[in-house]
């Protein structure tokens, strides 16, 4: 944290003054804007992550963005296409594992053992890059753990530009996609791609977690990623609502989050993260709740046995 | 529909099979595990290449037929987690396989919702299809599982082991609900099954798949000691018990590998050396390749 921040961090409980005090620095607007950006990105792609179980391949393109970013500042060019190069590369790399089990779902078994096993390997890289390149140790932290401070006007049209291409790009594919994750036999008996999908939604998710990874770093990735998505879809069953909920959830996550970063000049990959948890942590009690509590749905006699 | 002609010539696991169907036939498909039901299912719908012969579907290449093929696989069930209503899961066979974006103000929307409150309303799940699909019962899932591949209104529907898994009342009640549709609806039902009996009375036509190739004619032709025997080379004997159900007896197994399965809870006399495998198998249900 900086010490300008530090000198006018005062929280008034007058919620207008607040922003107004925040946004009069143009490095706190940039930051709600990528957050927004990505918190966007990461709520759709997360919510398809989750509902297909690729969380553990997700979580290991997310990670594989250290070593490259830790890479790229080694040989001198920007951090930025260390991400994207890596994440997209690792994507590819699950995208080739055979699928053991025909017809089965994917992300079961061998593939998660030999994802595990590459993600080991390029997290030890990472750190072999960061130990050759004998810099500075807070470029380590914010790359595993995120900085908001310092996001240029330039960072944010990069990111804008990523998010609206893989947004459109999921857009086009969004309902084979869904066919396909959820029932890729009868998906596949219908014509559709399930195995071209299913690496076209790796690399977009590898994308997305490049973007994601250079506001909460490679680490708390997970919290954009996965967190909106899992808690949306406890809350509603109905996939249009759950999936706008995702991203309403990771934009409110996100901006709480950087809000009380700056105001309490804590970390903020902590902050997004504990509102995430706790917003999962309420959705599933609810959902208990919801579960337990008597319902009042009509009872039919199926009309299968009359006939 | 002109009458589907299918001849499938396989090498490995069977050939020289010759089939006919015809419109609005109730069909299954049966013979000991592993000797290829499903496989010929995925031929028919084009998911896999006959590696000789000629195959049609609706006058057609098989995979060529489209939505006017409806398709249930063989599957256990929906993980219990999955977070997904019924009706979504229909809805996925209305339009699931289209690219882009559904505008929400297009047309076609209100004509999708009410073919799929229809569909819902006609396999009778209507009371449970806006709940997650993970947290309903075998039976419910599958009454759900059927209407997903009636929606586009196919003229051929091809289901693999649909009664699998389900209990004896479900296994009834999910028969004939699918000998219903046939009937009422001209639809062309090819069924792979376990067991003849709960769709024997509705039944058209069964073909008998053996290694190296199949008998397909009315149940009556085809379920007897002489043709079984002829098929399969070895004696073969067909009971029939005093409530009309039938007992296949010395059918001989396919080179499947399959150690697990049970043997049949009666006590029957096989013949040979070949290996029991009556066709009623209760509830119980073992792995299938």
């Amino acid at each position: 944290m900086t010490a300008l921040a530090d000198a006018y961090a005062t929280w008034s409980w007058n919620p207008v003054a607040d922003l107004r005090q925040m946004w009069a620095y143009p490095f706190m607007v940039n930051a709600f804007r990528a957050g927004t950006i990505t918190a966007v990105a990461a709520g759709v792609m997360g919510w398809f992550m989750v509902l297909r179980r690729q969380s553990f391949a997700g979580h290991t393109l997310a990670v594989v963005g250290f070593p490259g970013a830790a890479g790229a500042v080694l040989v001198g060019v920007s951090a930025t296409y260390g991400y994207f190069v890596f994440c997209v590369a690792a994507a590819l790399l699950v995208a080739a594992v055979p699928r053991t089990g025909r017809g089965r779902r994917p992300g079961a078994g061998q593939e998660a053992a030999l994802t595990g096993t590459v993600q080991a390997f390029l997290l030890a890289c990472g750190f072999l890059f960061t130990a050759l390149y004998k810099g500075v140790l807070g470029g380590v932290t914010s790359m595993l753990f995120g900085s908001f401070l310092g996001i240029t006007t330039a960072q944010v049209w990069v990111l804008l530009a990523v998010a609206v291409t893989v947004l459109a790009l999921l857009g086009a594919i969004g309902r084979p996609l869904l066919f396909a994750s959820v029932d890729p036999d009868v998906a596949a008996g219908r014509g559709v791609p399930v195995g071209l999908l299913s690496t076209g939604f790796l690399v977009l998710l590898g994308a997305a977690a490049a973007e994601a990874s250079q506001i909460t770093g490679t680490l708390l990735v997970f919290a954009l990623l996965v967190m909106p998505a899992a808690t949306a879809q406890v809350l509603t069953a109905r996939p249009a609502l759950s999936l706008a909920l995702s991203v309403v959830i990771g934009i409110a996550v996100t901006w709480l989050g950087l809000t009380t970063a700056y105001f309490s000049d804590g970390p903020l990959g902590f902050a997004v993260t504990s509102y995430a948890f706790a917003a999962y942590v309420l959705a599933r009690i609810g959902r208990a709740a919801a579960d337990r509590a008597p319902r009042h749905v009509p009872v039919r006699v199926p009309a299968g046995g009359a006939a | 529909m002109r009458d589907a002609a299918v001849r499938v010539g396989g090498r490995t696991l069977w050939s020289d099979v010759r089939l006919d169907v015809g419109a609005g036939e109730f069909v299954a498909v049966l013979g000991p595990n592993g000797v290829g039901k499903s496989t010929l299912i995925k031929v028919l719908l084009g998911v896999l290449p006959a590696a000789a012969g000629e195959v049609r579907v609706l006058g057609a290449a098989p995979g060529r037929a489209g939505d006017r093929v409806g398709y249930l696989p063989q599957r256990r069930s929906f993980d219990a987690s999955l977070r997904m209503r019924g009706l979504d899961v229909v809805r996925l066979g209305w339009d699931g396989d289209r690219w882009g974006v559904p505008l929400p103000w297009s047309s076609g929307r209100r004509a999708a919702a009410q073919r799929i409150a229809d569909v819902v309303e006609l396999v009778g799940a209507s009371g449970y299809a806006h709940r997650p699909i993970g947290m309903l019962s075998g039976g419910e899932q599958q009454r759900l599982l059927i209407a997903q591949a009636l929606v586009r209104r196919p003229r051929l529907l091809l289901l693999d082991e649909p009664l699998d898994s389900l209990d004896l009342p479900n296994q009834a009640a999910v028969a004939a609900l699918i000998g219903r549709i046939c009937r009422e609806e001209g639809v062309t039902v090819m069924m792979v099954a376990h067991d003849v009996n709960p769709i024997l009375s509705r039944l058209d036509r069964v073909v008998y798949l053996a290694e190296g190739g199949a008998v397909s004619g009315t149940p009556a032709e085809v379920i007897t000691s002489e043709t079984l025997t002829r098929l399969y080379r070895t004696p073969v004997e067909v009971l029939r018990t005093s409530d009309g159900r039938l007992v296949v007896v010395g059918q001989p197994e396919a080179p499947a590998h399959h150690t697990d399965r049970h043997t049949p809870p009666v006590p029957l006399v096989v013949e040979g050396e070949a290996e029991s495998a009556g066709i009623p198998r209760g509830a119980s249900g073992g792995e299938r390749a």
